[in-house]
């Protein structure tokens, strides 16, 4: 008897080459990612980081070889820009992000995800008031709101304090082990388990 | 079948292809445009209406004629880069735009030539002049948005977008011209739409639209290599050129 | 369908809290009208007969002005990014907001119209036609305007460009609607073009939303 075992393979990266201004970015990049296992891709700025993920997120399509997922969905995608809007509250933001993903959720679960990324007291400030790093924090709040399997973040730890960068991390190891997949680009050493490294060089 | 498809619409190919049939093209189409104006400025009979200005039609009605089926090419080739990714569809869509813009120029300034004598002025909203500078702002629209997302990679799919979206409209605006001008000038003097034009009048603008057709094609070839060249500067096969 | 509501609603709340950007339009749209008394005089016959043609061009070029910033807030913070990528379909989001767009511009201008036609001495059947060719109309030019919307996100001179591409496609939608206006003003009857502007709203529901969420995507492809 043959049992086909389901494979944990998440992530399939077939030689992604990406040319910008007559210049090659990365030339047929192969990887791939299991399912519990995280991905950090570093390198210098302008090394092609943010076209990777955007690329692995179904954003950036100008680019040849495959991006193969084993996922119905698009991945959970955090990006340069915080993706909450200025003139809705924390609250509203996030409400409206449950939305998009066709989750319902109750206003104690809004609560409790801003609590998670400290940000109590501020369910009912419009996102405009807050600093840069807080409305960052917004954005992040979805990580424990929304239950996406893969996760993409772009910079996740810009504009966030020490603390905040331990919450994340943990935040981000609790969901590998609950056989989520994370992607994310950082300069940052971070202790993340089952973790591989993409160095891209120019 | 595939495979063979993609070769032939590689850079690399049509580049090898095109030279070689570019000198019989440009010859022909040589050919073809001066026997048609010698035929046309020497041999047509004048017309009993408009006497010698009818011959200023022999660059007006092909000029016309190539400027919307020119939009109709690019269009295609808009579509079949949207679908197929096959760069070359968003090179000849990039390249044909200039060429019909210039030919909607021309044959909007040849109507205002042949206007003059036939109505005293320069320009009359006709359904045709009308729905000619209508398809001039089209290819307008395709240049300035091609131009202004110089750089960015995604600037060929944005193009050929608007070129479809152009083109499901382009009859819609015709059919609304058309409709327009009979509402407001019901018996006006039309420029081309001539009852029954006679064989020997008829022939030699035949004559002049192949012409102008082949004359298209071999320009757009030329603009495409170039644009190859441009892009593909640095892959070994243009290196070794 | 509840994303849908969702959208509208999000929507119509953005544009309430800053609301400069749904007035400024109105606002020009009140004054390119009453430029035209002032620059061409006040006599009753020539007033009522270009009546039609000027305001349904300040619609035209109102609508344009609203259009351009329906997706750009969205793709300026990167929501739109975060729409493009959620479970819920794009293109319903895009539909909902055209809908939102056009209930703070294309219908209110069209509620305003009847005031102007009176202004312009055109008689009560002038009046009508005005509003009915503006409410059948303006979705179309919204939903029409999206894809250019779509198309110039990101760009410097967005603006601007957004009229070079939008303006020939709004040709169909002016011939029809201000010859709906004189037949009216006769004392004709307008059911005729009346249907042609509701088929070409049909149309434009079918594939102006396709092609903007496409257009968005290729935006987002940078």
């Amino acid at each position: 008897m043959v049992i086909q075992l389901l494979g944990s393979c998440m992530l399939q990266a077939k030689k992604i080459t990406c040319k910008r201004d007559h210049r090659v970015l990365f030339e047929e990049l192969s990887f791939s990612l299991d399912r519990g296992s995280a991905l950090q891709v570093c390198g210098i700025n302008g090394a092609g980081k943010s076209t990777l993920l955007r690329i692995l997120a179904g954003l950036y399509e100008e680019f040849d070889g495959e991006v193969e997922w084993d996922l119905e969905d698009y991945p959970l995608f955090s990006g340069h820009r915080a993706g909450v809007k200025d003139l809705m509250t924390a609250r509203e933001n996030l409400l409206w992000a449950a939305n998009l993903y066709g989750q319902n959720v109750s206003r104690d679960e809004i609560d409790e995800a801003l609590s998670q990324v400290s940000l109590n007291g501020f369910e009912t400030v419009a996102c405009g008031a807050m600093s840069e790093g807080q409305r960052r924090r917004v954005g992040l709040a979805r990580l424990y709101l929304l239950d996406n399997p893969v996760w993409i973040l772009d910079e996740p730890f810009t504009a966030i304090d020490t603390d905040g960068v331990l919450r994340i991390t943990q935040r981000i190891n609790e969901h590998l082990a609950g056989d989520g997949v994370v992607v994310f680009a950082s300069h940052l050493e971070v202790s993340i388990e089952n973790m591989q490294k993409l160095e891209l060089a120019r | 079948m595939w495979g063979w498809f993609h070769r032939l619409g590689s850079p690399k190919s049509f580049y090898e292809i095109s030279g070689f049939l570019l000198p019989a093209m440009f010859a022909l189409a040589g050919v073809l445009l001066v026997t048609g104006t010698v035929w046309a400025l020497g041999f047509v009979p004048q017309d009993y209406q408009q006497g010698h200005s009818v011959r200023i039609m022999y660059i007006h009605v092909p000029a016309a004629i190539l400027a919307q089926s020119g939009y109709m090419m690019m269009a295609a080739a808009g579509a079949v880069f949207l679908i197929w990714r096959i760069k070359l569809a968003d090179i000849a869509l990039q390249c044909a735009a200039p060429i019909g813009a210039t030919l909607t120029f021309l044959a909007l300034v040849t109507g205002a030539i042949w206007g003059k004598p036939t109505w005293g002025t320069l320009w009359v909203w006709d359904a045709r002049l009308t729905s000619t500078l209508i398809l001039f702002f089209l290819y307008v629209g395709v240049i300035a948005l091609r131009s202004a997302m110089d750089g960015r990679e995604s600037a060929g799919r944005a193009t050929a977008m608007l070129a479809v979206v152009g083109l499901i409209n382009l009859p819609i605006i015709k059919y609304s011209v058309d409709w327009w001008f009979t509402l407001h000038q019901p018996s006006s003097f039309s420029l081309t739409e001539k009852p029954s034009m006679p064989i020997e009048m008829w022939l030699p603008l035949l004559v002049m639209v192949l012409g102008f057709y082949l004359f298209f094609f071999s320009v757009w070839a030329v603009r495409i290599r170039t644009e190859i060249l441009n892009r593909e500067y640095g892959t070994q096969w243009v290196q070794s050129l | 369908m509840n994303i849908l509501l969702a959208t509208i609603r999000r929507d119509l709340l953005l544009h309430f809290r800053q609301p400069a950007d749904i007035l400024n339009p109105l606002v020009f749209f009140l004054i390119v009208i009453s430029l035209f008394p002032l620059g061409i005089g006040p006599s009753e016959a020539v007033l009522s007969s270009i009546a039609a043609g000027v305001i349904w061009v300040a619609v035209l070029l109102a609508t344009l002005l609203s259009i351009d910033v329906m997706l750009k807030g969205d793709f300026d913070d990167g929501t739109l990014e975060q729409i493009a990528l959620g479970k819920q379909s794009l293109l319903v989001v895009v539909f909902g907001k055209v809908i939102s767009q056009w209930l703070v511009s294309g219908f209110l201008m069209a509620l305003m119209s009847p005031l102007f036609a009176m202004m312009f001495y055109v008689n009560t059947e002038g009046m009508i036609a005005i509003a009915v060719g503006l409410l059948l109309g303006t979705p179309t030019m919204t939903l029409i305007g999206s894809i250019g919307a779509a198309l110039t996100l990101g760009l410097k001179k967005g603006g601007v460009l957004i009229a070079i591409l939008v303006l020939p496609l709004y040709i169909p939608v002016l011939i029809l609607g201000t010859a709906m206006v004189e037949s009216a003003v006769f004392g004709h009857s307008y059911t005729g073009h009346a249907l042609w502007l509701a088929a070409l709203l049909v149309l434009s529901i079918g594939f102006a939303p396709l092609a903007t969420q496409m257009s968005i995507r290729i935006s987002l492809s940078q």
